[in-house]
């Protein structure tokens, strides 16, 4: 069981995706795991061949349980996430499908009874409270797809069972995992906090005309511009840009900005966009988007909810225009963005009226000072000052 | 497609966008946002829909237009096919 957030020690297992004898290689999602923080795929970290179910459905497991063994590829075999202990050299795998057949369950004797459903539209009919009895789909063999059930959905309300919850998150459980993240974060982490205020001009200006010659499903948020100046900048302060472990600091692998995301109904999550810094805005854009959705609607990944290396909130939606946040554990920074308004602003020697931002940094103090926090808020500004460069 | 039609069309793609929104409880004189939580996101979501399903390109100028149920039925009324 992956640690899907510092303040997460358990979790339940909801869906296998894999049966024993299956091939699964590196990234593919082979279980679902229910969370204070909704239900989160898991991916697999090794190519190879699944040998054995540890977990059973609805069970719960501790963070460092082993879920499951897999034989990797290079024939050791191994526990997924968590490595599991040591154990026999593995006898010649059992039943092993072609690998160049798709690895579905169709192999698998559960699936003759089981739902034939893809995970994405159980969720979506778990959301909804449609009910599955006798559904028969338009997916291969019957299977019920999404739009299956988005078509369920827009039938008459007769059908419909009352109003579900939203994602299936239980609001009670992510306060007290949101307050515990927080009472540590304000306990154990010394914060200095700073603020900027940028003008936004330059950026809004290369925004409306990038957006003006392009279809919605091709247009940028300004969002993505502030996230991209974000993961820019975080390579020159790289101290800001990992984790406070074991009374140490340790920088992050790469730069997966966290992206906090309000959730319908209460609660947010952060979950992290791989490699912000190297991404382009358009595909930036689309992952942000990406992300948002499956934050709302279920099918975050562990390695998102792990991953991240800093965080960043925007609540400029709610018309606030600062926010001092606080830091998420163990990342060693978070920075925030307000409302975008018009103000005042001297430019030369007059006064125009421009678009600003207010940008704001809380970091740890065993980590850096304000003079790298002020450094790093600087190059942001720099940075957005240059739209067409990020 | 009549003005019936539309509407129901349009109260459907916000849904999709928002599920918690009740369609019966949208006043159509009022700003979208006071009345349902949505943000630029959502919205972006709603002309990318309204782009996908009705064929109405909506450039961001006139997004402010279409703040409304009441002012999206008058902006794509006259900009629909037939």
């Amino acid at each position: 069981m992956p640690s899907l957030g510092s303040d997460m020690e358990k979790g339940t297992l909801v869906e296998w995706n894999v049966a024993p004898g299956e091939h699964v290689s590196r990234g593919q999602i082979i279980a679902a795991v229910e969370t204070d923080k909704g239900i989160i795929d898991i991916e697999v970290f090794e190519d190879g061949v699944v040998e054995e179910l540890l977990v059973p459905i609805g069970s719960e497991a501790l963070v460092g349980d082993v879920l499951a063994r897999i034989v990797t590829d290079n024939a050791s075999a191994e526990g997924v996430p968590a490595p599991a202990p040591p154990r026999k050299t593995p006898e010649p795998a059992p039943p092993i499908p072609p690998t160049d057949q798709p690895a579905v369950a169709e192999s698998s004797d559960t699936s003759s009874v089981r739902l034939r459903i893809t995970p994405v539209a159980q969720r979506r009919a778990r959301e909804l409270g449609i009910p599955l009895d006798g559904v028969i789909g338009t997916g291969g063999g019957g299977a019920i797809t999404l739009e299956d059930i988005e078509k369920l959905a827009a039938a008459p309300p007769a059908t419909k069972a009352p109003p579900p919850p939203v994602t299936g998150v239980d609001a009670a459980a992510m306060r007290r995992a949101i307050g515990a993240a927080m009472s540590r974060s304000k306990r154990e982490i010394p914060h200095y906090y700073l603020g900027s205020t940028i003008c936004m001009h330059n950026a809004m200006r290369w925004l409306a005309d990038y957006n003006a010659i392009r279809e919605p499903a091709e247009r940028l948020l300004y969002a993505a511009l502030l996230i991209k100046a974000v993961a820019l900048a975080l390579r020159e302060s790289p101290e800001l840009n990992g984790f406070w472990r074991n009374d140490s600091y340790q920088p992050g692998a790469g730069i997966h900005v966290g992206m906090a995301v309000a959730l319908r109904g209460g609660g947010l999550v952060a979950p992290a966009i791989h490699d912000t810094d190297q991404r382009a805005l358009p595909q930036l854009m689309a992952d942000f988007r990406d992300l948002v959705g499956r934050a709302r609607h279920g099918g975050l990944k562990g390695s998102e909810m792990s991953d991240a290396t800093i965080t960043l909130t925007s609540l400029g939606e709610q018309g606030v225009e600062s926010i001092l946040p606080v830091i998420t554990p163990p990342q060693v920074a978070i920075v925030g963005f307000g409302r975008v308004v018009e103000r005042p602003w001297v430019v030369d020697d007059a006064l125009a009226i421009r678009p600003v931002v207010q940008a704001s940094l809380a970091a740890d103090h065993r980590t850096t000072d304000g003079h790298a926090g002020a450094r790093f808020l600087n190059t942001v500004d720099h940075l957005l000052q240059n739209p067409e460069s990020l | 497609m009549n003005q019936e039609e539309l509407k129901a069309r349009l109260l459907s793609l916000l849904v999709r966008v928002a599920p918690e929104v009740e369609p019966d409880e949208i006043d159509p004189a009022l700003n979208f946002r006071d009345q349902v939580d949505i943000d630029s996101m959502d919205f972006l979501n709603f002309i990318t829909a309204i782009h996908k399903q009705l064929g109405v390109n909506v450039p961001e100028v006139d997004y402010p237009q279409l703040s409304s149920l009441n002012g999206c039925l008058r902006y794509l009324e006259p900009r629909l096919g037939d």
